[in-house]
C-alpha cells in the first residue's frame, strides 16, 4: 500500500499554552471541510526543515465533529531531533503545511459502560478529543490527569469548566499522586481503562492492571515511540537498489523518503506495524525502539521498524 | 451449497485449562464434571485464594457428582451456590458478574452448553469474551440454532439433528456464534428433501 | 462502444419467482469480471479503490446501474419477510451516521442527475429521484428519519453493507444489512471477528490469506479506500441466496441441464470495497453483487473462454465450498464451445 493520502492546510492560529506547549490550529487550504474523525486519532504533520522533511504524529485534541478547525498541541523538546523545535520556532499563522488524514490507534471501546482515563502531561491531548466525543454521545467517563505543576497543567481550566467533577488533577510539586491501585480496584464490571503519558506511567498502569486481575482487552494505551537522534549510519535498500545515509537527526524512514523510496507508514511512532521491513543482512546491532516487534522477532534480527529504530554497524541491507 | 467440511474451523470455540491468575476476586462457574477443574486448580493456588472467590456450581447429576461437590465445599468459599440446571444458575451468574469489580477473574468449566451460556452471560454484562478462562469437561452436547426458523434446540447429540421448532433436518456445523451461544444448523437435504441421512450420535 | 450508466433507464424486473432479470449488452460489458487469468486461487487481491475506467463498474466509488430500482424493491421484500437481515449492535449507532454520510455524498457527486444532498449544518435535505424520495432530516437525530440511518440509506444503495468495528487489532462484524448474500447469515455472524466469520472458507486460512488481508485492512485510512473481487455461482438470478431460505432455493441447484445452463446458471461477482469511517473509526465493507448468465458471458469471447478454464482447473475444495458440485461439469461442457485453446489476453477487461 502506498503512503496515506494527505491534505493541504493553512495554519490559522498559533497559541502559547504555557512555557513548554504551543497549540496549532489548521484549516483546509481550499476552504472545504476537514474530515471528521474519532477521539484518540492523530495526524502526521509534514515539516520541511531545511533539507530534512520530517513527518511527526500529533494527537488531534479538537472536537472530532469540528470539521473547520483541527488543533494539536506540541510540547517543546530541547533534546529531540528538532521536530518540536521546528514547530515552536518556524511555524507561524498563515503558513501552508501538509498533514495526513486522521488515523486512530487509540480508539475508545464504544461498548464500555464506563471509560477510566489516566493522562500524564502532554498525554492529555487524545483525551481532550475523546471527552468531546463522549459528551456528545452521553458517555460515562472519569479523567485522572497528572501534571508537574499548575503552570504546566495545560487545559485544566477548560476541562474543569466542561466536565466538572469528572476531572481529577494531581500536581507533582504538591506531592499529589494518582491512587492507581484504589481506582483500579473499584471499577464496575465492563469498565475500560485508557492511559497516555510518560513511559513510566504507561508501564505502571500496565503492570498494576495485570497484577490486580484486569483483563488485557479492557486496558488501552497510546504509546508512540519517538524517533531519537543517534549516530549516523548507512543502509542499503536492495529492492530499490539504493544506498542511503541516515544522518544524526533524521530517522531511517525519513532518509529513505528523502532518497525517493516510497516506503509504507502510518503512525511513524513504532506502534502500527505498517513500516515493518525485512532485514536481509547486517553486521552490527539493530537498535529497536518500536512497540511493535515481539521479543522473538527482535532476537531474530530479521525485522526492523525504520520509523523509529536505528542501526549500529557498517553494513545493513533491507528488503525495501 | 454442499456440505462443508467444518473440521476445526476458526469460529469453533477453543477452550483451555483453567489456571489461577492474580486478581482481587475470582468467580468460578461450572457444571457437573466441570467442578473437577476447579478442584484441580485449587491444588496449586496461594493460601487464602478462595477467601475472595465465589463458586456457582450446576449439579445436574447429583448421584455422579457427590465427590466433586464435597471437594468444592471443602474450599470454604465465602459464597457458594449449587443449582439444578444451567438455566437455573444463569440469573445468579449474571448478578454476580454485574456486581463484580474489574480487578476480577472469571473461570468457566464444564459442558459445551455451560461454557457457551456463561460466556454469553458475561458478554451481556459488557465483559469481553477474551477476558474469560474456559475449560471443557463433560458433555459435548450442543445448542444448535436453526438458521431457517432461528429456534434453538438444546442438548443436540446427533448429526444430523431435527430442529425441534420447525422440524427441518439440520446439518450441525462447527460454525459458532458467541452471541447466540449456539452452533449453526443448516437444512441438510434442501436440494433433495427425499434424501434422509441417518442420524449418528456424535456430540456426547 | 460503452454507454454511460447514467444514460440507461432502470429496468422493471424481478429476482425471484418469474425471474425477469436481464442484463442489457452495455451492462454485460461494464461488469467487473473477476478473473485476470485462466485459473483461480485465493489471494490477497486488494487494490486501491480509485475512480476507474469510464464505462466500467469501477467508474464511481458506489456504482449505480440499470438494476438499481428493482434491486431496492427486492431488498424491501426481503426485509418485510425477515427484519433480522438488518441489525446493529448498540455501540454501532455512530457508524450508521458515518455510512449515511458516505453514501449520500458519493451518490450526489457521482450521479447529480439522480441524487442531491443539501447540507446546512445538521439540517440535511436528500433527494433520490429514481426512487421518488425527498427527505429533510437532522444529521445525528434518528427520530427525523423513518429508519435508523444505516437501514435508511442502504435501502437506497445496491449491494450488502457490513460495518466492522475495530478493536484489539481485529475487525468485528457488529452491524450490517445483508439481503443479496452468497449464503451467509448476518444474524448468525454478527459480533464475530474477521477470522471467525470467514471460518467456513476452505484453504485460505492455511495459506495465511486472512492474516495478511486483515493486516492490510487495518491500515486503510480515510481517503484511501480499497477493493477486491470475489465470485461464486448461482442458479437463477436470485439476489437473496441466504442460508435462511436455503430450503427454498436449494432445490434449484439440481435443476441445471445442458439445455438450460446458458440462461439459468449465473456467475455471481462480488465487488467488495473497504472504507474507513470518520467518526466511529469503523470500517464499511460494501459487497456489491453482479449477475452474469453463462449466455451473457458468451457475448464476450474472452470471458467465456476464461470461465471455461477457471472451472476446469478449480480445486475441488473451493468448488464444493462455493456449491458448484451439482452443475460444474455441465457448465464446463457448455462453455467448451467457446474455448478454442488459444491464449487469452492479459487483464480482465473484454478485448
Amino acid at each position: 500500500m502506498s503512503s496515506p493520502a494527505t491534505i493541504d492546510v493553512i495554519v490559522t492560529h498559533v497559541v502559547n499554552v504555557n512555557s513548554l506547549i504551543k497549540r496549532f490550529h489548521f484549516a483546509r487550504l481550499d476552504g472545504q471541510p476537514l474530515p471528521a474523525f474519532s477521539g484518540g486519532a492523530h495526524i502526521i504533520v509534514e515539516m520541511q526543515d531545511g533539507e530534512n522533511r520530517r513527518r511527526t504524529p500529533y494527537s488531534l485534541m479538537s472536537s472530532p465533529l469540528d470539521t473547520d478547525d483541527y488543533q494539536i498541541s506540541v510540547r517543546r523538546d530541547d533534546q529531540g531531533r528538532g521536530g518540536s523545535l521546528y514547530m515552536h520556532q518556524q511555524v507561524k499563522t498563515g503558513m501552508q503545511m501538509r498533514i495526513g488524514y486522521p488515523t486512530n490507534l487509540f480508539s475508545l471501546d464504544k461498548r464500555a459502560p464506563k471509560h477510566l482515563m489516566f493522562a500524564g502531561g502532554i498525554g492529555i491531548t487524545p483525551f481532550l478529543a475523546q471527552i468531546k466525543q463522549l459528551i456528545a454521545t452521553n458517555g460515562n467517563f472519569e479523567l485522572h490527569y497528572s501534571v508537574r505543576n499548575q503552570e504546566l497543567g495545560a487545559y485544566i481550566n477548560e476541562l474543569a469548566q466542561t466536565i466538572g467533577n469528572r476531572l481529577h488533577t494531581y500536581y507533582d510539586d504538591k506531592e499529589q499522586r494518582i491512587a492507581f491501585d484504589t481506582l483500579l480496584s473499584t471499577q464496575p464490571a465492563g469498565t475500560h481503562v485508557y492511559v497516555c503519558g510518560p513511559t513510566p506511567m504507561i508501564e505502571h498502569v500496565l503492570k498494576r492492571t495485570a497484577a490486580l486481575g484486569w483483563p488485557k482487552v479492557h486496558v488501552h494505551y497510546e504509546h508512540f515511540a519517538k524517533a531519537l537522534p543517534g549516530e549516523p549510519f548507512t543502509v542499503q535498500l536492495q529492492a530499490s537498489n539504493k544506498t542511503v545515509e541516515v544522518g544524526e537527526n533524521e530517522s531511517m524512514l525519513e532518509a529513505m523518503e528523502a532518497a525517493g523510496v516510497d516506503a509504507p507508514y502510518l503512525c511513524r511512532g513504532g506502534a502500527c506495524g505498517q513500516c515493518e521491513t525485512n532485514v536481509i543482512e547486517h553486521n552490527g546491532t539493530l537498535l529497536h525502539e518500536d512497540h511493535w516487534l515481539d521479543e522473538n522477532e527482535r532476537v531474530s534480527g530479521k525485522k526492523i521498524m525504520p520509523c523509529v529504530s536505528r542501526f549500529c554497524g557498517t553494513q545493513l541491507v533491507l528488503d525495501r | 451449497m454442499s456440505q462443508p467440511d467444518d473440521s476445526a474451523i476458526l469460529s469453533r470455540p477453543r477452550y483451555g485449562t483453567l489456571s489461577p491468575i492474580e486478581a482481587s476476586f475470582h468467580l468460578f462457574c461450572a457444571d457437573d464434571e466441570g467442578g473437577q477443574a476447579i478442584v484441580e486448580l485449587a491444588q496449586d493456588v496461594p493460601a487464602n485464594f478462595f477467601d475472595s472467590a465465589e463458586i456457582i456450581y450446576v449439579n445436574s447429576q447429583p448421584a455422579l457428582n457427590s465427590k466433586t461437590l464435597a471437594a468444592l465445599e471443602q474450599l470454604n468459599c465465602p459464597r457458594m451456590y449449587t443449582g439444578p440446571t444451567i438455566h437455573a444458575a444463569l440469573p445468579r451468574l449474571s448478578t454476580s458478574i454485574s456486581r463484580m469489580r474489574m480487578n476480577s477473574q472469571i473461570y468457566i468449566s464444564g459442558s459445551e452448553s455451560m461454557l457457551g451460556l456463561a460466556t454469553m452471560t458475561a458478554m451481556q454484562a459488557n465483559i469481553d469474551h477474551q477476558a474469560l478462562q474456559t475449560e471443557h469437561r463433560g458433555s459435548l452436547a450442543r445448542r444448535v440454532q436453526c438458521v431457517h426458523c432461528k429456534g434453538i434446540t438444546e442438548q443436540v447429540t446427533t448429526q444430523p439433528a431435527s430442529c425441534e421448532h420447525c422440524g427441518l433436518l439440520l446439518l450441525v456445523r462447527d460454525h459458532y456464534s458467541r452471541r447466540a451461544a449456539a452452533f449453526q444448523g443448516v437444512n441438510i437435504n434442501a436440494e433433495d428433501p427425499s434424501e434422509i441421512p441417518a442420524k449418528e450420535e456424535v456430540f456426547t | 462502444m460503452a454507454t454511460k450508466a447514467c444514460d440507461l433507464p432502470f429496468r422493471k424486473e424481478t429476482f425471484r419467482d418469474d425471474f425477469t432479470f436481464r442484463n442489457s449488452p452495455e451492462t454485460i460489458k461494464r461488469a467487473p469480471f473477476p478473473f485476470d487469468k485462466d485459473s483461480y486461487m485465493y489471494a490477497v487481491n486488494m487494490e486501491l479503490h480509485k475512480d476507474g475506467r469510464a464505462g466500467t463498474a469501477f467508474e464511481n466509488p458506489f456504482d449505480v446501474d440499470e438494476h438499481y430500482v428493482a434491486e431496492m424493491q427486492d431488498r424491501a421484500l426481503v426485509l418485510n419477510e425477515d427484519p433480522l437481515r438488518c441489525q446493529s449492535l448498540p455501540h454501532m449507532k455512530l457508524a450508521g451516521w458515518d455510512v449515511l454520510e458516505l453514501l449520500m455524498t458519493h451518490k450526489a457527486s457521482s450521479y447529480p442527475e439522480w441524487f442531491s444532498l443539501t447540507r446546512d449544518g445538521n439540517q440535511w435535505h436528500w433527494i433520490n429521484r429514481p426512487m421518488g424520495i425527498d427527505q429533510k432530516f437532522t444529521f445525528g437525530d434518528e427520530t427525523t428519519l423513518p429508519y435508523e440511518p444505516l437501514e435508511y440509506i442502504t435501502r437506497q444503495a445496491q449491494g450488502d453493507f457490513c460495518v466492522l468495528d475495530e478493536r484489539d487489532g481485529n475487525l468485528w462484524m457488529d452491524a450490517g444489512i445483508v439481503t443479496t448474500q452468497a449464503d451467509w447469515s448476518l444474524d448468525f455472524d454478527i459480533g464475530m471477528n474477521f477470522f471467525e466469520w470467514h471460518a467456513p472458507v476452505p484453504l485460505a486460512h492455511e495459506k495465511g490469506i486472512f492474516t495478511r488481508a486483515l493486516k492490510y485492512l487495518l491500515t486503510i485510512q480515510q481517503g484511501n479506500p480499497a477493493r477486491r473481487l470475489n465470485w461464486t455461482m448461482t442458479v437463477n438470478p436470485r439476489l437473496d441466496t441466504s442460508p435462511e431460505n436455503y430450503h427454498v432455493w436449494g432445490p434449484e441447484n439440481i435443476q441445471i441441464t445442458p439445455e438450460n445452463v446458458g440462461e439459468k446458471l449465473f456467475l455471481r461477482i462480488e465487488l467488495q470495497s473497504f472504507w474507513r469511517l470518520p467518526r466511529s473509526n469503523a470500517m464499511l465493507f460494501p459487497i456489491r453483487c453482479y449477475l452474469l448468465s453463462m449466455q451473457d458471458l458468451s457475448t464476450v469471447p474472452k470471458w467465456a473462454t476464461r470461465m471455461h478454464r477457471v472451472l476446469q482447473t478449480l480445486p475441488p475444495e473451493i468448488a464444493s465450498y462455493k456449491g458448484l458440485d451439482g452443475y460444474r461439469d455441465i457448465a464446463i461442457e457448455w462453455l467448451s464451445q467457446f474455448d478454442n485453446g488459444a491464449p487469452t489476453s492479459s487483464g480482465s477487461y473484454p478485448d
